[in-house]
Order: C-alpha cells, then sequence, then structure tokens
C-alpha cells in the first residue's frame, strides 16, 4: 500500500491529495453515464498521458492493471454474450479506466497526505465523530503494513534455516503472535507520547 | 525529583521488583543488571506505565496511582525498539504526534518540528518515510519526538542495543547534551563511566547504588558468580 507511492516532481504530484481524491470520485460518476466510445477513449488516452506527465514508468503503469486483467477478460467475455460486443468494450473499458486513474492518485500522492485528506474530509463531522482517532488508526495501519510485512520475512527465515519450506499455516501462528505482542508496546508507546485514548474532546479541539 | 518508597511489582503473583526505595535526583543516572533482573519494569514505573503493586511511585510529588496522565508529559520515554513507537508513516509527522497531543496550535507545531529537526540534525530525514530509515536514524526518530515534547525527565531502555557503533555514538551525543535528566537502561557499561551514579538491579532488588565505577565493579562480580 505506502510502497505503491513513486516519488517524483510532477504536476500530478503536486495537485492536492483531497482535489485528487475528489476527480477520482467525479470521473467514477461521470464515466458510468458516459454512453459515446469516442468519448470514453479519449478520457482513456488522457489518463494514460497523465502518467506521462506524472514520469511513472509504462511498466509500473502496466503492474496496475495486471491483477484486473483476468477479471475483466472474464466480464467482457460474459459481456459478449449477454449484451454484445459493444456493450462489453463499454464495460472493460470503463473499468480499465478507473483501475488506472485510482492507481495513478496512489501512485502521485503520499499516504501521509492522503490521510490528511481524509481527515480534512471528516472534519466536517467533528462533532459525531473522534475524527482524531480514525485518523490515528488509518496512520497506524499504513505505518504497519510494512513493519508487519518484515516481521512476516523474518518468521519465514527462521522456519526456514530449521527446515521447514513455505506454509501458511505455520507462518500465521508466529505472526500473529508477534503482531499482538507488538501492538500492546505500540500501545504504550501511543501513551508514553501523550496520546489521550479516552478523551472524547479529542476530535473538537483539533479541529478548533 | 523522582521518588520511589517501598515499591512492589508483581506478575501472576511473582515477584520482580521487591521492596525498593530510592530518590533519583542526579542530571544523568544509569541502570544495569541481567536479563530479566527488573531494570524495564523498573524505569517503567517511573512514568507510570507500570503501576506498583505496592508502595508508591512520586514524581515531582505527583503521585504515580492518580496522576498518570501529569507524570507522562513530564516523563518522555524512549523504548527499545523504535519501530514500536514510532506511529506515523513519516518523520515530519511522527514529530507532529506528540505535539498534537499536548495541544499545540498548528502552526506552533510546525515551527517546533522545523526547530527541533535542524536542532538534532535530523532535517534531511524530515520526508522520508519511516520504514525505509536505518536502525539508527529510527532510533534518533524516536528519541527526537520525545524531546519534541520538552519532557522533564527522559527515561531511555536500553536505546543502544539494536545500533551499531557509530550510531551508538551520536545517540550517546545527544544524550550527553541533553538539559534534561536521564535515566537510562543499557548494558554499554562505558557509556556509563561519566554519568553521575548507577544503580544495578539484581533478581528484583537494588543490589547496588553509587558512583559508576564501583557500581559497575559490583555488577561485574555479579557475573562472575
Ligand atoms: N508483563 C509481564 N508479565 C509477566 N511477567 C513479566 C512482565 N514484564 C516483565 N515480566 C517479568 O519480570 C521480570 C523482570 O523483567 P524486566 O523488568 O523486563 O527485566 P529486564 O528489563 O531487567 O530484563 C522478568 O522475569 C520478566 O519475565
Ligand atoms: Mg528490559
Amino acid at each position: 500500500m505506502i510502497s505503491l507511492y513513486h516519488p517524483a516532481q510532477s504536476l500530478i504530484h503536486s495537485i492536492a491529495a483531497g482535489h485528487k481524491v475528489l476527480m477520482l470520485l467525479i470521473l467514477g460518476t461521470v464515466l458510468f453515464q458516459v454512453d459515446r466510445l469516442e468519448i470514453l477513449v479519449v478520457v482513456a488516452v488522457v489518463v494514460v498521458a497523465c502518467y506521462g506527465v506524472a514520469k511513472i514508468p509504462f511498466r509500473l503503469a502496466f503492474k496496475q492493471l495486471k491483477p484486473a486483467l483476468f477479471l475483466l477478460a472474464i466480464i467482457f467475455l460474459a459481456q459478449i454474450f449477454i449484451l454484445g460486443l459493444e456493450a462489453a468494450i463499454f464495460v472493460v473499458l470503463r473499468f480499465a479506466v478507473l483501475i488506472l486513474a485510482a492507481s495513478l492518485v496512489t501512485l502521485t500522492t503520499m499516504m501521509s497526505h492522503m490521510i490528511e485528506a481524509i481527515e480534512k474530509g471528516l472534519s466536517i463531522f467533528g462533532h459525531w465523530l473522534p475524527v482524531a482517532k480514525i485518523s490515528l488508526a488509518l496512520s497506524l495501519t499504513v505505518r504497519f503494513i510494512p513493519v508487519i510485512g518484515v516481521m512476516a520475512e523474518e518468521v519465514r527465515e527462521a522456519q526456514r534455516v530449521r527446515g521447514m519450506e513455505r506454509n501458511v499455516f505455520a507462518l500465521a501462528m508466529p505472526l500473529i503472535i508477534r503482531t499482538l505482542k507488538m501492538g500492546t508496546e505500540v500501545a504504550e508507546a501511543l501513551d508514553a507520547r501523550g496520546f489521550d485514548s479516552d478523551d472524547e474532546t479529542d476530535a473538537k479541539s483539533r479541529t478548533s | 525529583m523522582i521518588r520511589l518508597e517501598s515499591v512492589n511489582v508483581a506478575f501472576d503473583g511473582r515477584v520482580v521488583l521487591e521492596n525498593v526505595t530510592v530518590q533519583l535526583q542526579e542530571q544523568r543516572i544509569g541502570i544495569i543488571g541481567l536479563n530479566g533482573s527488573g531494570k524495564s519494569t523498573f524505569v517503567r514505573l517511573l512514568n507510570g506505565l507500570q503501576l506498583p503493586d505496592k508502595g508508591t511511585v512520586y514524581v515531582d510529588d505527583l503521585d504515580s496511582q492518580q496522576e498518570g496522565r501529569k507524570i507522562r508529559r513530564r516523563v518522555g520515554f524512549v523504548f527499545q525498539n523504535p519501530d514500536n513507537q514510532i506511529v506515523y508513516p513519516t518523520v515530519r509527522e511522527d514529530m507532529s504526534f506528540g505535539l498534537k497531543n499536548l495541544r499545540f496550535p498548528k502552526e506552533d507545531i510546525e515551527q517546533r518540528i522545523e526547530k527541533a529537526l535542524i536542532a538534532y540534525g535530523i532535517e534531511h530525514l524530515a520526508d522520508r518515510l519511516t520504514h525505509q530509515l536505518s536502525g539508527g536514524e529510527k532510533q534518533l526518530v524516536a528519541l527526537v519526538g520525545v524531546l519534541i515534547m520538552q519532557p522533564e525527565y527522559i527515561v531511555l531502555d536500553e536505546p543502544t542495543t539494536l545500533l551499531d557503533l557509530k550510531n551508538k555514538r551520536l545517540l550517546m551525543s545527544i544524550i550527553r547534551d541533553l538539559g534534561q535528566r536521564v535515566i537510562m537502561v543499557t548494558h554499554d557499561l562505558d557509556l556509563l563511566v561519566d554519568f553521575d551514579r548507577v544503580l544495578c538491579f539484581h533478581d528484583g532488588k537494588l543490589a547496588s547504588d553509587g558512583q559508576p565505577a564501583s557500581v559497575i565493579n559490583e555488577y561485574l562480580q555479579l557475573c562472575d558468580q
């Protein structure tokens, strides 16, 4: 998730995270209203061109689409049978454009900025939602995904040197135990760094 | 001043700190002892992470049973593993965490972060992703993340254990220059030679207490037994 970010200096990188997310929302809505193929193709070309503007190598752009290709192919075939070729092209093209656009946003936006934007967006609901806590939870998630990744690798290596090859179940248990232990320590660190987990005024005082 | 009076701590009925009475007022205090001797339990008492089962811990006359929150603001704590105390994806954000908790206004937070980054020589790390830092850099970030809150005491639990010699020295040079009172657990005995006082724990008891040279000496004899 976090490693998706592709650092570079570009126009697209410099657009505020919130605006990018907003544009993505709008694009998603509009895409499904468009019923003319040529417009759809133009949008697709624009999105692909944006990858160029963002200085993202073609290889990386394709990598975003790759996991979805299989699914897109199935949808494509199914749609041909149900609605015909043209409709199938429409549906698949829409999805492809949307996936590419969403990937472009994640590739060009630092997670922290994304979280900040979400926090800002949520702050309208500051009186009903513990915004600071939600944003901390998001941050922690992003922060600890790579840490847990490293941990998994360590456990796997420890098992391998002792003669056990890949085994998902054998990996899960020590990983869960380690993660829980880490969770306790992280909670203590939050405490030690002055986070008031039971302070209800949190959200309000932050947004004021 | 931090003051412990007849403090006992037990886990599941097993006593791990027994009848510890001590006053801490020196500028730099080292804590040594074998694995499992109770060092971490002792320092965790100092900021209310651990509460005594018997006895009382006072930090500037605040009782840790009652004033945990106030005490944690006075006593900064650096853990052995920085991975578990860095809570944000980027260094700059992580610096802001403690300040937000102290309710500083936003502009103030930014200024303080800039100042601290420069003061502790880590401005080049400001926008780096925390999980991509080296072990030494992470420990520095963890320390600065605590220092930026300007606590009166800094407690460090084996902060140099995961560091190489160079980073150890860098971290120690920062710790030496701190205006705050420092209480540091360590297995690197040579780091303690210029400390004002060293406490040695053994089997949950305060086994010796005094000048670094003599306490370290006793500790070495203890290890030979
Ligand atoms: N949360 C806990 N639950 C049970 N036992 C604990 C806990 N924390 C520490 N201990 C035990 O208390 C003893 C002292 O631990 P600790 O203070 O961490 O020692 P040190 O830091 O000197 O290695 C050890 O025997 C340890 O196993
Ligand atoms: Mg310990």
